[in-house]
């Protein structure tokens, strides 16, 4: 109350400073296509045409290039920015949906959601460096912060796997929720946060000791506790605020990452699944399923400031590095 | 209305159409706030549509997005124009209401003996009446802030022409009703047979594609409806934004009901005829 009175008085810039001008690339699992959206005028300036249902969708550390798992066709292309073309592809397992790479940009680490292994690939040789068999239906994928843990999220098994990537073995099994579907850091190591689609809740697990130490539950009035399906993690880079997509209760949660607190509800489109933030972190940009379009939330502000129509079942989202 | 009441009289300084104007914006703001109970129950009953309606109807709406909003909002976001048009819709009304009560008590005789032309003494009673239902419209938006009902910044300054629009075209409609009423009683019908109608009939609760849905007929009416174009008005400015459509209705009908007005209380034409109780003839 007394923070809104604060505001109340306090003189407030009538418009937000225009953004610097990135660029969003957005996979739509349904259209086949991803959406290029500037981030000065927010608008799509070009669809490419991609494989068949395109999901986890990532820029290279250089910025040249953006990743895209294309599920059924077994693969992920290359999207060079320049030409906006697919220029190659990397050989992923079966059914690529979501990826990481290392610090260094060179190793890519993909999830193959139907073949129960994590593929380990070297992006420059676009070579298949070898294999981690993890539990059922792979899908989160995170990497610590000094590279040396890969986390993957099994669906169906319900588990935070550690894979060592010096030894490329599983190290330690976390057990959370159902249906884990999405893992994030916290820049300091000090945290893990992986999302439970049918729990509802987000799992705080210590990565040193590889233990859950605490739940983030979520509860919207007016809404079934079932229809709160928490999926895609966005952190700042301080570590303070924590956004976290809840499907189809069509909201953003904020959450106060250090009490761990969710401090405001965001309504965006329908069935809300991944996001990205701005370089600057001025915006973060969220993917909305069956509304088929993208949500911008201004950061500083905590709200929620356009919505851009895309193609068919947004899924992934990233933003152009700096 | 006769030529003679239009034209400014000679003799009269602007100066003594500001006192004049004065003195009755001056009067209507002191009922005002001596009538603190008109101010709560003008402040309530859009914040009983807004706390208590609105919540059952939260998720119904924001699966579509129309303009001005530029994403998903709740209903309570939706509903806040029509709100603040209700405003000022029962503040023309009450306005309407206290001519009565000032033709039956004499006070109306007082005002209209003036020398300064009728038509003009009736437009400051309804620039009175505009000012204070843009204080009520203000007062309700803060409150509605701490409810998260938060327009840009901006949209607090830009929606204030609108709502002197809008103000001045409900006041004027109040005025014409409040020439064709006889006595305090007969008010009620105005309650069922004007604003409900007006309010209910228009895109205050509902997007006029939704009540399309539903019958095509009543969408028809909505559109039609002067009503509409002033929440409509409203709505477009609070996010800096015009419709120019709606700018055209509410401008072209305030003008046609302030014209009417001053041709009703004109007493060879109008109410003179009727001759109410303590009338002021």
């Amino acid at each position: 109350m007394w923070r809104r009175i604060f505001f109340a008085m306090t003189i407030w810039p009538a418009f937000a400073a225009p953004a610097g001008a990135y660029v969003a690339y957005v996979s739509n699992e349904k259209s086949n296509t991803v959406s290029v959206i500037d981030t000065e005028s927010w608008t799509v300036t070009k669809t490419i045409k991609v494989g068949q249902r395109p999901r986890g969708i990532e820029f290279t550390k250089d910025g040249k290039s953006v990743l895209v798992a294309v599920g059924d066709d077994d693969t992920i292309q290359i999207i060079d920015v320049a030409t906006q073309q697919i220029v190659d592809t990397l050989p992923s397992g079966p059914d690529p949906e979501l990826f990481v790479q290392d610090a260094a940009g060179k190793i890519l680490y993909v999830a193959n959601e139907n073949d129960n292994t994590v593929t380990i690939i070297d992006i420059a040789r676009r070579a298949r460096l070898g294999e981690v068999q993890v539990g059922v239906e792979p899908e989160g994928m995170a990497i610590s912060p000094d590279g040396k843990i890969l986390i993957n999220t099994s669906e169906t098994t319900n588990m935070a796997h550690f894979i060592d990537t010096a030894t490329r073995q599983i190290v330690a099994n976390v057990l959370v929720d159902g249906r884990p579907r999405f893992a994030e850091f916290k820049r300091d190591n000090s945290e893990l946060w992986v999302s439970a689609e049918i729990g509802g809740t987000i799992t705080i697990i210590d990565p040193t000791e590889r233990k859950a130490t605490g739940k983030i539950n979520f509860a919207i009035p007016g809404l079934r506790r079932e229809a709160i399906q928490p999926v895609g993690i966005g952190m700042t880079r301080d570590g303070k605020t924590a956004f976290v997509a809840l499907g189809p209760a069509n909201r953003i949660a904020v959450v106060d990452a250090t009490s761990h607190q969710v401090t405001k509800y965001l309504l965006v489109g329908q069935r809300v699944w991944h996001m990205a933030f701005t370089p600057d972190e001025k915006y973060l940009l969220v993917t909305n399923g069956v509304s088929n379009d993208v949500s911008v939330i201004d950061v500083a502000a905590l709200k929620v400031i356009k919505t851009i129509q895309v193609g068919e079942l947004p899924w992934g989202i990233t933003i152009a590095p700096q | 209305m006769t030529t003679d009441a239009i034209k400014p009289r000679p003799g009269f300084s602007l100066t003594q159409y500001a006192v004049c104007m004065n003195g009755i914006v001056w009067r209507e703001g002191l009922r005002f706030l001596h009538q603190r109970e008109r101010f709560i129950s003008a402040l309530v009953r859009p914040l009983v549509w807004l706390f208590i309606f609105a919540a059952g109807f939260r998720q119904v709406l924001g699966i579509s997005i129309i303009p001005p909003y530029e994403t998903y909002i709740l209903y309570e976001v939706y509903i806040t124009p029509g709100l603040m048009a209700m405003i000022q819709l029962f503040n023309g009304m009450q306005s309407s209401l206290s001519m009565v009560y000032d033709r039956e008590m004499g006070n109306m005789r007082t005002l209209l003996v003036s020398p300064l032309p009728r038509w003009y003494l009736l437009f400051c009673k309804l620039l009175a009446g505009t000012a204070v239902s843009v204080l009520q419209v203000y007062a309700f938006l803060l409150v509605a802030w701490f409810w998260d009902i938060e327009p840009p910044h901006i949209g607090y300054l830009t929606v204030l022409p609108a709502l002197l629009l809008s103000g001045l075209m409900l006041g004027a409609l109040g005025m014409l009703i409040s020439s064709g009423i006889r006595q305090l009683e007969n008010f009620a019908g105005v309650m069922n047979f004007v604003i409900f109608p007006m309010f209910f009939a228009s895109s205050a609760l509902y997007p006029l594609w939704r009540v399309q849905e539903g019958s095509p007929v009543l969408a028809y009416l909505c559109q039609l409806n002067p009503f509409t174009h002033a929440v409509e008005l409203i709505r477009f400015a609070l996010y800096g934004r015009v419709n120019w459509v709606s700018l055209a209705v509410v401008g072209g009908c305030a003008v046609v009901f302030m014209i009417a007005a001053a041709v009703a209380y004109d007493p060879s034409r109008g109410i003179g005829r009727h001759g109410p109780a303590g009338g002021e003839t």
